[in-house]
Formats: structure tokens, sequence, C-alpha cells
């Protein structure tokens, strides 16, 4: 079954074509990778389907409705998760508020203390628990920010550039979390680590110039000559 | 746990001191401390917007004066007695806030502080066209009679402290509760954050009119209250002044923090009455306090505490 997809999804900045005219489908259960050179527009293209950014033209269709005129608050409430590629913590909040307030939309009093101590500890960050956000590492604050998607059990959990800064060892651990997570939850990840993406998508598609340039299993994708050339202009 | 316990003993032992106070206190002082509660009402209101959900009004005159002049109209012109003409100020607030907010809630920042200010001043001058009705700026006395609440005479200074206690006490209690609530906490996670709020599932338009209409709301009770403890009603209460000194309080006393307004309308109310004995340039030597305290506790007084030593501080 589909659970997400885009007909003729467009954004324009201006004069700047970001996103042109993507159908993407993507099959419940499956992970998803996006990727794709810098200003490709992956997070525009995401930000349309998550409702943060309005698209100029085309549709979005999530779990068989036509989402394209819901508000962002609303996509979420469908079983929506967005994490922001440029970390967007609650700084002055400690950590378990900053999971609560993903997890209360859900649930309510001790449960949602259990499940919001779950999940920390699911991504090493139990025993930082009362301390404020913006006291964390960069990298801690990653795990932070993904904690946050983990914890809404999200039916579609869009991570956007999620290893982006963390250490080789935490994204190992980062690795691990995705494959526990890969059975219960579909994903749309946007990812420039390859090791990443070869190791935990089943399916990549490429971005690049806001078009969809290529869509095949990891293997396939790394032997793709366009897909390479598409590549060599960032090194 | 223990937090919680902590937080119940320092405001419930700021009430317990406050209402000792009214059997100690001189007859000067008393009285002071009376309109004291009664603005620090009106501080807790407006903090419920600017400290907690980081909106900053510059309109909130106008929820003051609809809540007094809900209050003294009805009693004027209707001839309601003080409870009925105190729900009808504080639902004249609630009403006023409702409608501001869904125009200035479409604004932020900078047009949300014009917009606000720009409403309240058509407000103050509504007041002052309807003069036959409001008595302009001269405004109107509310008689000894029209004053009297289920058979208590609230013009008597005794009486008139305990219904200042009674009314900052639900204020202060109000703010405590709510910024326990999930409700209070999403308030203050968007003053943090409003996108990643929204990001999260929240309706953030939704619950910024909440704030808006709770923090009118309470404005508009210690309008009410004011002109009904005080005895009247006037237009200079819906002047910008009337907008600017909750935002002074509330700065000076600890934005986003309980006892913040109480404290900074306290310290402000003391600050000019202390100087004014002093000199005749009061105002100077006001200026220049609230200056040394706005370079060295920029948080205001609750926040700096809350900083340095307890974090939990609500
Ligand atoms: N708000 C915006 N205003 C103008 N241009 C933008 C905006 N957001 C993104 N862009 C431009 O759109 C293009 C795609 O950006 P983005 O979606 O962030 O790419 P990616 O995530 O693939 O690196 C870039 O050229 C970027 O500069
Ligand atoms: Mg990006």
């Amino acid at each position: 079954m589909t659970l997400l997809s885009t007909r003729g999804l467009s954004k324009h900045f201006d004069g700047l074509q970001a996103v042109d005219g993507v159908d993407f489908d993507l099959p419940e259960g499956e992970v998803r990778a996006l990727i794709g050179p810098n200003g490709a527009g992956k997070t525009t293209f995401v930000g349309m389907i998550c409702g943060r950014i309005a698209p100029s033209s085309g549709s979005v269709v999530f779990d068989g409705a036509d989402i394209t005129a819901l508000p962002a608050h609303k996509r979420i409430l469908r079983g929506m998760a967005y994490t922001f590629q440029i970390t967007s913590v609650f700084p002055r909040l400690d950590v378990a508020e900053n999971v609560a307030l993903a997890a209360r939309r859900r649930l309510k009093g001790r449960e949602m203390t259990r499940a919001v101590d779950e999940v920390l500890a699911r991504v090493g960050l139990l025993e930082r628990r009362d301390e404020e956000a913006g006291n964390l590492s960069y990298g801690h604050q990653r795990l932070l920010e993904i904690a946050m998607g983990l914890v809404q059990k999200p039916r579609l959990l869009i991570l956007d550039e999620p290893t982006q800064g963390l250490s080789e060892g935490e994204i190992a651990s980062f690795k691990e979390l995705l494959r526990e997570v890969a059975g219960q939850t579909t994903i749309l990840l946007i990812e420039h680590n390859m090791s990443v993406v070869m190791e935990t998508a089943d399916r990549v598609s490429v971005l690049d110039f806001g078009r969809l340039l290529a869509e095949g299993t990891p293997q396939e994708i790394h032997e793709n000559a366009a897909v390479q050339a598409a590549y060599l202009g960032t090194g | 746990m223990n937090g919680w316990v902590r937080v119940l003993a320092l405001h419930g032992g700021l009430l317990a001191v406050l209402f000792a106070a009214q059997f100690l206190l001189p007859a000067y002082h008393h009285g002071n401390l009376a309109r004291i509660m009664v603005l620090a009402s009106y501080a807790i209101g407006y903090n419920i917007l600017f400290g907690y959900t980081g909106l900053l009004s510059l309109g909130h005159a106008l929820f003051f004066a609809a809540g007094m002049y809900g209050m003294g109209l009805g009693v004027q012109h209707l001839g309601l007695t003080p409870a009925p003409a105190l729900l009808a100020g504080i639902a004249a607030g609630a009403v006023v806030a409702l409608a501001l907010g869904l125009l200035a809630l479409r604004t932020v920042g900078v047009a949300f502080m014009i917009v606000t200010l720009m409403f309240a001043q058509a407000g103050y001058f509504t007041i002052l066209y309807f003069s036959e009705i409001t008595r302009g700026d001269e405004g109107f006395v509310i008689a000894q009679a029209q004053r009297v609440l289920w058979g208590i005479d609230l013009s008597a200074s005794a009486n008139r402290y305990f219904a200042a206690w009674a009314l900052f006490s639900a204020c202060l209690l109000a703010c405590l509760w709510l910024v326990r609530m999930p409700f209070g906490k999403t308030l203050v996670a968007i003053r943090e954050n409003e996108e990643r709020v929204r990001m999260l599932g929240y309706d953030t338009f939704a619950h910024k009119l909440g704030a808006m209409v709770i923090s009118g709301a309470i404005s508009a009770a210690a309008g009410a209250s004011y002109g009904l403890l005080f005895g009247s009603a006037g237009a200079s209460f819906a002047g910008v002044q009337y907008s600017i000194l909750p935002l002074l309080w509330v700065l000076l006393g600890g934005a986003g923090t309980v006892l913040g307004p109480f404290v900074g309308t306290l310290f402000m109310f003391y600050l000019i009455d202390l100087s004014s004995g002093i000199t005749t340039a009061y105002m100077l030597i006001a200026g220049v306090v609230l200056v040394v305290l706005t370079l060295f506790a920029p948080q205001g007084l609750m926040g700096e505490l809350r900083r340095r030593f307890w974090r939990g501080l609500p």
C-alpha cells in the first residue's frame, strides 16, 4: 500500500526552481533514502510534504487523502513526524520536557513520562534528562531531535540529515537505532553519509536541480552513471 | 515532588504573609498594599501573554478598561449589583481579547506591538467619544451604596483589603496552575520556538488565542475590581500609560515567573512613593534605579533568583 505520494510537486522561490514537478511514491513500511547534492531541493521537498512550505503547484497524498491544503499541525496529527536539518530543539527547556512536548499529544501522565524515558534511553540521553537542552553537545542535540521524532510513534518519519555533525561512534549507533525503528514505521531519510544510505535504506531516490533523477535499490543507485555525474560536481 | 512542595510553600507563604499583613500594617501601607495587589493581578494577566507566551502587547489597557467599564457601566446604567457587574467586566475583557486576538495574532513582533497599541488607542478614543455614557475624561464615581457585595461594603478599608487579597490569590493560583498544565507548557514552548511546536502537531494560533483570552480576562478582572474597590472609572485607565505599566512591572519582577508581577508592582510602587518623599524630581531617581536594575538583573528580580538559585522556579 502506498503511504505517501506526490504528483507534480513544485516550488519556486522568485526565479529559482527549487523543486520541479516531482512524482514520488513511498510504500508503507519502506525505508527510503533521499539523496542529492547540496541545494538539490531535498529540504524544500520534504517541507512541502509535511506542510512547512506551501507548494507552488502539485499535490500531496498521505494515507489515501489529499492533504495539500492541510496546515502543518494537522498533517502531523495524521501521523507524520519531522526532524529539522538545522537542529531545532527548545534550548532553555530541559531534555525530558523537549521530548514530553512531542509525546503529550499522544499520551498523558505516567504513561507519557514512561514513553519519554524509554525513548531517551534508546538514543542514550537518559542520564541527561534534567539538563537544559541548550547545554548538550551538538551531536546530542541531533539525537534529542531524533528522540522527539520517535516518541510520536509516527506512521511516516521524515529525517532531514540526522547524522550531520555526528561522530563515527554516534553514526554507528544511529544506524542501529534506524534498523530497530525500520520494522515499525515508514521512513523518509535525507542523508549525505553513503554508508548510512547503503546499510539502512530499502530504496533510494536521487534529487538533482529539483528533479527526480533516479530511483532504485542502494546497489543500483551506487552503480548509476547519471547519479555519479550529479555528485561529481560537488566532489 | 519535593520541588513541588517548595513551590507551594513559597507561593502559599506569600499569600499567608499578605493575609496576615492586614492586621499589622499601619493604615497608609494597608491602603497601598490593597491597591498593589489589584494592580499585581493585572500584571499577572499581562505576564501570561508576555512572559509565558512571548507576545509583547502594548495594548493591555484595553482589557483593563474593558473590565472596568464592563463592570462600571453595568452598575451605572443597568443597575447591576457588584457580583454580576464583576462577571460582566470579565466577560467584556474576554470578548475584546478574543476579537483583538483574531486580528492581531496574524502579525508577529513589532507589527503585533503596533496593532495592539492602535486598538487600545481606538478603545481609549471610543470611551471619550461616547462621553454621555462614559463621562469621558472625568469618569464617574461608583457610589458606596453600589459597592456592597453580599452584604459586605467594599469601600471599607478592611473589606477592601480582603477583597484585593482574594482577587490576587485567585489570579496567582490560577497562573501557577496554568503554567504546570500541558497548555501552559505548550505556551512556554511557543515562546521558545514556535515553528518547532507547530511541527510537533500543535495548533499554535489556537494556543496563542487562548493565552490572549485568558490574559485579557484576568486583566479585565483586575480592572473591574479596581473600579469596584476604589469607587471610580475613568478614561485615563484606558490610556497608553496603563498599557506600559504592566510591561514595566513584569520586566522588573521577572517575566515568565509566577511571583514576578507582584514583586515588580510592589517594587515600583514603593520606589516612586519613597523617592517622591525625598524630592520633586522623583521620576529621575526612579529612572536611575530602573536602569541600574535592568543592567544588573536583566531577567528581573525573580528571574535573577531563578537563574542563580532555583532553576525549577515556575
Ligand atoms: N526560503 C527560501 N528562499 C529562497 N531560496 C530558498 C529558500 N529555501 C531554499 N532555497 C533555495 O532552494 C534550493 C534548494 O534548497 P534546499 O531544499 O534547502 O536544498 P537541499 O536540502 O537539497 O540542500 C537552494 O538553491 C536554496 O538556496
Ligand atoms: Mg537540506
